[in-house]
């Protein structure tokens, strides 16, 4: 019988996991993006050129000017330096991600372990709530909670949250009764271990792989929710920059002011794509791993 | 897929759309501020407002409120919209089956283009045409859709002007009579092929940009479900008999392969009657979208709960639909089903 507990052992397979993200281009891309944005975000106000340009008032002697130095991808028709608000807009979609996340994974996940673990009504009844949140498109169902809200940032985040922690509460459950058949948990078990520790200290530790993949793709995915959010004009309201309403209001000066709209869209793109490839990466090094 | 199992389906689904009708009601009740000041504005008087409380059952208990418009539900009532002053059903049954247009063109454009991408990159896994497809699935997948709209529309709208950006029929073609709603449909109807062809010209660029998360998806799944297949004996086998390549990837692969993404196919339905709104906002399309968001702007309460039942209702149609298609499509789960 081998040693899986041994130092060695683990060490070598986080080793191997390393080599595997590293290995694949793709994966160390999508580290870069995500590192340069994030920088950018944390550093917004000693990194953009024109910090003051965040409130409503810009360089009235440029407004919707092409891209062009000073401002590299140009100016709003309030003339305001489109590279700063951009960079301002990824500080605000982080905070919101990273906010969404820390509440609405806690809540999936305690939902889905104890479901998973309990069966019977406790199923039944936690999980179909969990397919009732599942079953209306989340835009849908964050767009309806706004609507009763103050579109305020932090409304639009509760308004989220809402709708993200089923997707948590379902993957840990698929897992949790999958791994609750296993043998350590039936051991743990006959020694008398309590609830919580196996929940907590037995289950739990063999879903983070999938956890930490899903919350790092999800990064992404919340910002294009929030985004999409306040493109319907439900989401923060101006002068503060955000990406999505930057490209509504952009489309209003198509096509002579194309970059309005297309370089805070392509920010989106950039972003998500940045989060997705890390998650892939993850992903990857995760079962090289195993 | 036999009756019995349809019919547990059935009922899962019931109680799932009984527990989305308690939870979108308690949205709308327990939201801070009173919805009848709130739909009628700061501007009406004390007694209008208490009027509207009185015909909305507003100040009687949550659970009496429920069963009111669990009563009317079952009348087929979904109350009243305080933004057009119809009945909400009506209102529904004029823009739906725009919006459903859109989302069944866009899920056709899915399936057309994500499945073939999806092939041919699992069967030149690792080289060019692999990394080529996996990355425009990637982008497809992280792009939203209103983000996609905005693109197709300054490429191929104003750059290269091939497509109409807005609508969906020219001013100068006439707008069929009304039979489905659905315009495709209504133009067959009217024997006119030239505003048929209008209409679908129309749809080219927003079901594309509608389609694109969904394409992406349906690439990837069905990419690793035929590199999953090509490894098993059995095609190898085919391979050491001298099949050609084509006959092995579209007789025996794709149908095992086809399966699980027929799964998503209804999850990305669903995502898609969301997104629809942020497409139909940049297309001006004259669906679900623009009432939607008009509605929710103007808290109009039966309104906004009324267009998120039917959207949800919609989306458990089709998941059905997608199940009761897995079954007959694989003859496993349909033995298994049988057997049970």
């Amino acid at each position: 019988m081998s040693e899986p507990g041994s130092p060695v052992v683990a060490r070598r397979g986080g080793s191997r996991a390393v080599a595997a993200f590293v290995g694949n281009p793709l994966s160390v891309l999508g580290l870069v993006i995500v590192v340069v944005i994030v920088l950018l975000a944390v550093f917004a106000d000693f990194v953009t050129p024109f910090p003051d340009h965040v409130g409503p008032i810009g360089d009235f002697a440029a407004m919707s000017a092409a891209p062009a130095s000073p401002y590299v991808l140009g100016t709003d028709a309030m003339g305001r330096d489109l590279f700063t608000r951009i960079i301002y807009g990824y500080r605000l979609s982080l905070i919101m991600a990273v906010v969404v996340l820390a509440i609405a994974t806690p809540v999936g996940v305690i939902v889905g372990l104890v479901a998973g673990y309990k069966g019977g009504w406790t199923d039944y009844i936690l999980m179909r709530i969990t397919d009732v949140f599942l079953a209306v498109p989340p835009l849908v169902l964050a767009m309806a909670i706004m609507g009763f809200l103050e579109p305020t940032l932090m409304n639009g985040m509760l308004a989220i949250t809402a709708m993200w922690w089923p997707w948590y509460a379902r993957l840990v459950y698929n897992v949790t009764r999958a791994e609750a058949q296993e043998g350590y948990v039936l051991a743990a078990e006959t020694v008398g271990a309590s609830t919580l520790h196996i929940l907590f200290r037995e289950i739990l530790p063999n879903c983070w792989p999938s956890i930490l993949t899903k919350m790092t793709l999800d990064v992404g995915f919340v910002i294009l929710m929030a985004s999409s959010l306040s493109f319907l004009g439900l989401g923060v309201q101006p002068p503060t920059p955000d990406l999505g309403s930057m490209v509504a209001e952009g489309a209003k000066y198509m096509p002579d002011g194309w970059w309005l709209s297309l370089w805070p869209a392509l920010a989106i793109l950039l972003v998500v794509l940045g989060f997705n490839l890390v998650g892939d990466g993850l992903r990857e090094a995760f079962e090289a791993e195993n | 897929m036999n009756w019995t199992s349809i019919g547990k389906r059935l009922g899962a689904a019931l109680v799932v759309m009984i527990g989305i009708s308690m939870l979108i009601f308690a949205i709308a009740r327990v939201m801070p501020g009173d919805p009848a000041r709130i739909a009628l504005g700061p501007n009406a008087s004390a007694e209008q407002v208490a009027a509207l409380r009185a015909e909305r059952h507003l100040d009687a208990p949550l659970p009496v409120q429920y069963f009111e418009f669990l009563k009317a539900l079952s009348r087929g009532d979904l109350g009243k919209s305080l933004y057009t002053n119809r009945p909400v059903t009506t209102d529904i049954a004029q823009f739906l089956p725009a919006t459903l247009e859109l989302c069944i063109v866009s899920a056709i454009v899915m399936v057309l283009l994500g499945l073939p991408i999806g092939i041919l990159s699992a069967h030149f896994r690792g080289r060019m045409p692999d990394h080529l497809g996996r990355l425009v699935a990637l982008i497809a997948v992280c792009t939203p859709a209103f983000v996609w709209g905005v693109i197709l529309q300054l490429f191929f709208g104003y750059f290269w002007p091939i497509f109409p950006i807005e609508g969906q029929l020219m001013q100068s073609t006439p707008v069929p009579p009304h039979v489905t709603g659905f315009l495709l449909v209504d133009t067959l109807v009217a024997g006119n092929g030239a505003a048929f062809l209008d209409a679908l010209y129309h749809l080219v660029l927003p079901a594309t940009a509608l389609a694109m998360s969904g394409l992406g998806q349906c690439a990837r799944l069905t990419r690793s479900n035929m590199i999953e297949v090509y490894d098993k004996p059995y095609v190898e086998m085919e391979r050491a008999y001298g099949f050609r390549p084509f006959r092995i990837a579209t007789r025996y692969a794709f149908r095992p392969a086809f399966i699980p993404t027929l799964t998503i196919l209804g999850l990305e339905f669903a995502a898609m009657l969301g997104n629809a709104f942020l497409v139909e906002k940049v297309f001006g399309w004259p669906g679900l979208s623009r009432y939607g968001v008009e509605v929710i702007i103007r808290k109009d309460l039966d309104a906004i709960v009324g267009t998120v039942l039917i959207i949800a209702a919609a989306f458990l149609i089709m998941n059905i639909l997608v199940d009761i298609l897995v079954g007959v499509v694989n003859p496993r789960i349909r033995l298994a089903a049988g057997r049970g």
